[in-house]
């Protein structure tokens, strides 16, 4: 609360337009504040290739990616299966700009290529007026393979390679090579950073409540005077932005190169998964999902690996693995359907009164 | 008392941190390290099952039997990746830097996509990325790709092994004029890669080269082969991979066109593409640059040391000699091989990434050496050299003869010399996008 001390004044005297407003400062977010500064200061020095390359990079990514789709289904209750679609849009419009472009920075590079996806996802978002549910997720579902034909079918899409693959021509950003994962990881770092604080103040400002107020019941939002209709398309185009930055990340940050085929449905239903799992209409979710769905696999390997070494067939230890993620998955879902997010958050809460109990 | 549980968890946390951090430190041995991203599991287990057992089975053999290469153990580790590329290229993150102080010398990618992802690491890290019969067919030209290896046979090389087993058949290459070939390709990234060469091959033959594309994964294919009944092709070159194969093979014959006119390609050509067309693919053809058959040299000792004493990787021995199984042995040859290589260079020790990339470089099998290590004729003679990094560019014509792959030809050449400027343009577009500096060969 304000420590302003000034005595309300009692009279009515002044206009309302002169009433003092109170804006309750806000506490530092001492916590984000704390995992950014370990983020950026720390781990580029601390973490080796493997940890930037294999692990941090991807999952910040597809934590992006997440948020993007969590923009549009969490908050403004619009089902998509196209997630990958339109990373793949961000992707290839950021290839081609960065080819056909040679003076345009690399991020100027990536903000074009999210605003192209963002058209396209302008463009997808349109049945959304007349549809819903289960039949708009079938036209994004339309989106995600006619994207996917697009860049096979269309040799200029990937400059006429011979295997219809994309790679970074170069990445620098204002003449700092930062093609070693220690750049890679810092480039992905501040992208994600940047725009999950924009979606952040999206989602608990105007925009934000006006999606929400579509999510929980359309004819009621509309009644009170929402254009459910632009928001509608404002959350896809804002969606596929954000999924494009990803795909365009994914692309040149992590892999290095893409193919129509690394944005396949599998990937989208990737991204769905970890808001499912991570929690919608939560931007930690995003995060914790993500956390989830690509590290998980990866402990479990190695914790195979470990424990049982060579004495057990590394196939039935695989599919071991993958019977203990599907019960996991499973048993989240069962304990908490609302996500590892609200699980946290309750736990945190738990822990507040301990040893009390609620 | 109110924050034991807070403080508990806290402290969990950060041992369970300072615990992976901890570095597991052992005294380096004579060992060397090698990676194996298999897939047991996932859409292609199938084919990766009888993979890797050929691989593990063929290391354990040298180990076992030759006492290592040259005396150094081989070590190995597998990561399940499901061939999926991120996992790949996680695995290659993992264990670049080889395991317990034993160094990795190369890593084999087996996937096409990885290949091209792992492209520029390849090149930072100095590990040689190998994929035989795939991989970036330009990273033949090593001047422009020094770590990056399509042995054996490039895609381009499959699609002049295809045609010129074609003019063998129709008795000369100037009988081509004026045919019609087909190709029925996977649409992808791995089938679109012949297109180039066949429109060379074309023009110089005077052949007419018909593409027509199946979309992935190719279950219902009879607008395809309606069409290509109406070409009535005199060929059909069959570039398609996993499920469209069979179907491919089934749809074709609906349709009355006769199977000893179909061409598979590498990737279309083991058991498991033929079996599920059940009658219909008896007499298909298929390019083998890696042949079927338990028969070979190799096999004989195999089955002594490894298969009868119990220690085969493999759990059904019915994949002994299938062609999968033998990928995995000849791709653990060239590997062990081209070690050897590296040993009379650098001496017999384990070697690292950038030796590893010195000894596929100057990879030499003769066929004297490949009779003495049991592959004549399951593996064509190799020669590799600082800007030529496929070593060979042959494959045998293998035909199904409904119970097993039968060899039908000897080793068919590709024109190499013809396409080798294609490979080059695409070389030369890629070092001026990446601001390469081709290294000097001569």
């Amino acid at each position: 609360m304000s420590s302003q001390s000034q005595p309300l004044s009692p009279s009515f005297s002044r206009p309302f337009e002169h009433a003092l407003l109170e804006v309750a400062a806000r506490p530092f977010p001492w916590g984000p504040g704390a995992l950014l500064v370990v983020a950026f200061g720390l781990l580029p020095w601390l973490a080796d290739d493997y940890w930037l390359n294999a692990i941090l990079i991807p999952f910040l990514v597809l934590s992006l990616a997440g948020l993007g789709l969590n923009l549009l289904t969490g908050y403004t209750g619009q089902t998509s299966v196209g997630s990958a679609g339109f990373m793949a849009v961000g992707a290839f419009a950021t290839y081609a700009f960065l080819l056909r472009v040679p003076a345009l920075p690399l991020p100027l590079a990536l903000l074009a290529g999210g605003a192209i996806a963002a058209g396209a996802g302008f463009v997808f978002g349109i049945p959304s007026k007349r549809i819903k549910g289960f039949y708009l997720m079938v036209t994004t579902l339309a989106a995600q393979f006619f994207l996917e034909w697009v860049f096979t079918k269309f040799p200029w899409f990937y400059n006429h390679a011979s295997s219809g693959t994309i790679s970074a021509p170069r990445l620098e950003v204002f003449g700092h090579d930062i093609s070693g994962p220690g750049g890679r990881y810092v480039l992905t770092l501040s992208v994600v950073a940047l725009l999950t604080w924009i979606a952040h103040n999206l989602v608990r400002g105007q925009v934000g409540r006006n999606w929400t107020a579509i999510r929980d019941m359309d004819t009621a939002a509309a009644v009170i005077g929402i254009e459910v209709d632009r928001y509608k398309r404002l959350a896809f185009a804002v969606s596929s932005f954000y999924l494009g930055i990803a795909g365009a990340l994914w692309t040149f940050a992590y892999l290095g190169t893409a193919s129509a085929s690394s944005f396949d449905i599998n990937r989208s239903f990737q991204i769905l998964f970890i808001i499912i799992i991570g929690g919608m209409g939560s931007i930690a979710g995003n995060f914790i999902g993500a956390a989830f769905i690509s590290l998980l696999p990866l402990f479990l390997s190695q914790a195979g690996q470990a424990l049982l070494g060579s004495s057990v067939d590394p196939g039935q230890i695989q599919n071991l693995q993958k019977i203990i993620f599907g019960a996991l998955i499973i048993a989240f879902l069962i304990k908490e359907p609302e996500g590892l997010a609200r699980m946290l958050r309750r736990f945190a809460a738990r822990l507040a009164v301990w040893p009390l109990r609620f | 008392m109110r924050n034991i549980l807070k403080r508990t968890v806290l402290a969990a946390t950060l041992a369970a941190a300072l615990m992976g951090t901890a570095p597991v430190t052992q005294a380096a041995t004579n060992e060397q390290f090698i990676p194996l991203p298999t897939y047991r599991v996932g859409p292609y287990a199938s084919s990766g099952i009888p993979w890797w057992a050929g691989v593990i089975d063929y290391l354990r053999y040298i180990n076992e039997v030759e006492g290592g290469v040259d005396g150094v153990k081989l070590v190995w580790k597998e990561c399940e990746t499901e061939w999926s590329t991120d996992r790949i290229v996680e695995c290659y993150e993992r264990y670049k830097k080889g395991y317990n102080g034993a160094p990795t010398a190369f890593f084999f990618t087996h996937s096409t996509p990885a290949s091209y992802a792992l492209m520029d690491k390849g090149v930072a890290d100095r590990i040689p990325l190998v994929d035989p019969a795939g991989g970036r067919t330009e990273s033949t030209d090593g001047s422009v790709f020094p770590y990056a290896f399509p042995l054996l046979l490039n895609y381009y090389s499959q699609a002049s092994v295809g045609i010129n087993y074609i003019a063998q058949k129709e008795g000369g290459f100037e009988k081509l004029k004026g045919k019609k070939i087909v190709t029925v390709f996977h649409d992808s990234a791995y089938g679109r890669e012949t297109q180039a060469p066949m429109e060379l091959l074309a023009k110089k033959y005077g052949f007419e080269n018909i593409q027509i594309p199946v979309a992935d994964p190719g279950n219902e294919q009879s607008a395809q082969w309606r069409q290509v009944r109406q070409i009535k092709p005199d060929w059909v070159f069959l570039r398609t991979w996993g499920v469209s194969t069979p179907v491919g093979i089934k749809t074709a014959a609906r349709f009355g066109i006769p199977v000893d006119r179909l061409i598979g390609d590498v990737w279309a050509g083991s058991e498991a593409d033929v079996l599920p067309a059940g009658a219909a693919a008896k007499g298909y053809q298929a390019l083998a640059p890696f042949p079927g058959g338990a028969d070979f040299e190799i096999h004989r000792r195999l089955r002594k040391f490894i298969l009868d004493a119990g220690k085969s990787d493999l759990k059904d021995p019915k994949f002994f000699g299938s062609v999968y199984y033998n990928i995995g042995l000849i791709n653990a040859a060239m590997a062990v091989e081209a070690l050897r290589t590296g040993h009379r260079k650098f001496g017999n020790r384990p070697l690292n990434g950038e030796e590893g990339g010195w000894a596929f470089e100057h990879l030499d099998i003769s066929d004297a050496r490949l009779k003495e290590i049991g592959f004549f004729g399951l593996l064509q003679k190799l020669k590799l050299s600082c800007n030529e990094h496929e070593g060979g560019g042959a494959a045998r014509v293998q035909q199904w003869d409904g119970k097993k792959w039968v060899l039908v030809t000897d080793w068919v050449q590709a024109d190499r010399k013809a396409l080798r400027p294609l490979i080059d343009a695409k070389a030369a577009a890629y070092a001026r996008e990446k601001n390469i500096k081709p290294r000097d060969c001569s």
